[in-house]
């Protein structure tokens, strides 16, 4: 078996408040393989950007690691500190965010932008920085790129501007690349071609994906494995097919009933009952229970079981009971 | 209607003629402005006091008056005093000074020079200290040294400018000896120019007065710098350069100073206004022979055409620097610049 470009054993990420310690990330462990996509999907403040502010050592102070190992390419860097975290981001892992209308600077030239990130990486000169740069451009579908290399960013449009993002996340040919929600903020019909061109370029130079999003149809189309991320715990873990279509764990299956999603024949859409908890009032047990419908005495007092592979449920749904 | 800050990203660019027609209305408007300020400046200098009664002594006859106000205009009606004080004002001319008797360009360019010189270098020193210090507190947000100058500036914005120049003149005139603490030392004539930066004496004579002067506008230019800079820091775009692993050199000077700056000008641009308006008291207080102790003692005698120039002079400066100011945005801001590149 290969290293796996990045391998997260149980990492816990802790925020200190003045009411005690919030844990947005508790003891989540997951593996991404090189070349492979692992779509992370869970409801609004799971605590999927979290983990992944964690790998690439961007958590908000004082939000920390408080636990658990990161490994890139089997190197720990969970403990890296200032300057030598600092060479790993953009070099090793690349970042796309959500909104392309916010991620450039809106000042510097997007070649400038390409440039200052090679040249902080690289030991290239400045014209070969540009010519990549272009090259760059070329590679993410920008049409006339020599001229557009020196364009400032409100020249381009949205969907233009994630491109331009996708670019600088590449650009030091990093070996896993964090998106979160890279689409959420795109129109509908620009979505697929960004999600198709990320796949593309990553499949290309087997770069591993942490791929953040609420959108299964996105998940449906690119991931090769899916994490289901509940109140900061991991639910469930396993290849897309069967995630999707025979979820374990009842919390993934509310999530698929509560989308639209053709392939599942389902035609009703409806809605996991209640609420998240709070990160201050986690319940007592599995913290899914409250609003599981297969909710059972043991599921009050204890935890799911520590997961590796499928759902981390006491009554997991056989695989037999779905259609 | 547009804002003062057309900073939002998907702002559209605007054309080159949009643009002609933008700075034609501000220059219109600036234009009214100022007759505004002219007849406001004018028409109650009317009012403030008769100037007759202080250039004629206890001696006087009614003659002597009635030819005094004759050949000073006042006895003519209201309007057509405003009208010859705006033709004349267009072309530079502003009267007679009642207490002198020379023209009142005259005076005032002979006493330009050292408010110039004096809001130069205190404009100078506001800003390069105030951002300096701005960044410096919005860096280390939470540290010693960033609260310390917080708490210090607190002090600078809240004691008033005559009490700061009190206390300097206090310190290091009167108690160290190390500075003088009126006038502007020796000076030097390049032309029609005096200058005090080429002698000792007139750069020691600057140190005073200029920090008594710009200490207020560094405050505020460092608390401004600050809150805008912690701002931009949180912004999306600070975290992506993060992210592709930029030095913090290169994050926070490159990338988070330059959009700092942006709304940081127009607000800098009118407090150097306001550095010249503000020179009256520090004048005052150290005796500095400029436009503004002119002023002060245009005051004592009701020399109108002295006080009303002096305000004219004023608007036009704080008109004219905010017109500037807002070109300066289409300087440094590429999405306000005609699109070259063509659009999406
Ligand atoms: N500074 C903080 N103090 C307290 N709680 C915080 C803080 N920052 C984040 N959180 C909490 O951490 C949790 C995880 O947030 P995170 O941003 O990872 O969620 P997410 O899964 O990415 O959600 P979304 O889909 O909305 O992006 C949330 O419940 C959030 O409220
Ligand atoms: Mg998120």
């Amino acid at each position: 078996m290969t290293t796996p470009t990045l391998s997260i054993q149980n990492l816990t990420v802790d925020i200190p408040t003045r009411h005690g310690i919030l844990r947005p990330v508790q003891n989540v462990s997951y593996d991404i393989a090189p070349g492979e996509i692992l779509g992370v999907v869970g409801e609004s403040g799971a605590g999927k950007s979290m983990a992944g502010n964690a790998v690439i050592g961007l958590l908000n102070p004082p939000a920390h690691i408080a636990s658990g190992e990161i490994h890139l390419n089997g190197i720990r860097i969970d403990h890296l500190q200032g300057d030598e975290m600092r060479r790993l981001r953009g070099k090793q892992i690349g970042m796309v965010f959500q909104d392309p209308l916010t991620s450039l600077n809106p000042l510097l030239r997007i070649g400038d932008q390409l440039t200052e990130t090679m040249l902080a990486h690289l030991d290239i000169s400045q014209s070969e920085a540009r010519q990549r740069a272009i090259a760059a451009l070329e590679e993410v579908g920008i049409p006339g790129a020599a001229e557009r290399v020196d364009s400032y960013p409100h020249a381009f449009s949205g969907g233009m501007r994630q491109r331009v993002v996708i670019a600088l996340a590449l650009c030091a040919e990093p070996s896993l690349i964090i998106a979160d929600e890279p689409t959420t903020a795109l129109d509908v019909s620009v979505q697929a071609q960004i999600i198709a061109l990320l796949k593309k370029l990553c499949r290309e130079r087997g770069t591993a994906v942490m791929l953040i999003t609420h959108d299964m149809g996105v998940i449906a189309e690119a991931a090769d494995r899916v994490a289901v991320m509940y109140a900061g715990q991991l639910a469930e873990l396993g290849p897309v097919r069967e995630v999707l279509t025979a979820p374990l764990h009842p919390y993934t299956d509310g999530l698929m009933g509560s989308t639209p999603l053709a392939s599942r024949g389902k035609d009703r859409l409806h809605q996991i009952p209640g609420a998240m908890p709070r990160l201050d009032s986690l319940p007592q047990g599995c913290a899914f229970h409250p609003r599981c419908p297969r909710t059972e005495a043991d599921c009050k007092v204890s935890p799911g079981p520590q997961l590796i592979d499928g759902a981390a449920c006491l009554h997991p749904i056989a695989r037999e009971d779905v259609a | 209607m547009r804002g003062r800050f057309p900073l939002d990203p998907s702002a559209r660019p605007l054309s080159a003629g949009r643009m002609l027609a933008y700075t034609i209305q501000r220059v219109f408007q600036s234009a009214i402005v100022l007759l505004v300020v002219g007849l406001v400046a004018f028409s109650m200098f009317r009012f403030v006091g008769d100037p007759i009664d202080n250039m004629l002594g206890q001696e006087r006859t009614m003659e002597d008056v009635e030819r005094l106000r004759a050949q000073l205009g006042l006895d003519q009606p209201f309007v057509v005093q405003y009208y010859k004080f705006l033709e004349g004002a267009v072309q530079g001319n502003f009267g007679v000074s009642f207490r002198q008797g020379r023209p009142v360009s005259e005076i005032l360019l002979e006493r330009a020079p050292a408010t110039l010189e004096l809001a130069a270098v205190s404009a100078l020193l506001a800003i390069s200290l105030g951002i300096a210090l701005g960044v410096f507190t919005a860096i280390r947000r939470n540290g010693f040294g960033a609260n310390v100058i917080m708490s210090a500036s607190l002090i600078g914005v809240s004691l008033p400018t005559f009490l700061i120049g009190i206390l300097l003149i206090y310190l290091f005139s009167v108690k160290l000896g190390w500075l003088p603490s009126f006038g502007r030392g020796d000076t030097v004539d390049i032309g029609s120019w005096t200058t005090g930066f080429l002698t000792s004496s007139g750069l020691r004579a600057l140190i005073l007065p200029s920090i008594t002067l710009g200490l207020y506008q560094m405050t505020l230019i460092m608390r401004l710098v600050r809150s805008e800079m912690l701002e931009v820091l949180r912004q999306d775009y600070i975290r992506f350069a993060r992210a592709r692993g930029l030095r913090e050199r290169a994050v926070n000077f490159r990338h988070a100073l330059k959009n700092t700056l942006v709304p940081v000008i127009t607000v800098t641009g009118l407090q150097l206004g306001s550095i010249i308006a503000f020179a009256i008291i520090t004048e005052t207080v150290f005796q500095w022979p400029g436009v503004g102790l002119l002023f002060i003692n245009a005051i004592q005698f009701v020399d109108i055409p002295v006080m009303a120039a002096y305000l004219m002079l004023i608007s036009v400066m704080f008109v004219g620097i905010n017109l500037i100011v807002d070109m300066l945005y289409f300087a440094i801001d590429p999405r306000l610049r005609v699109d070259r590149t063509g659009g999406h």
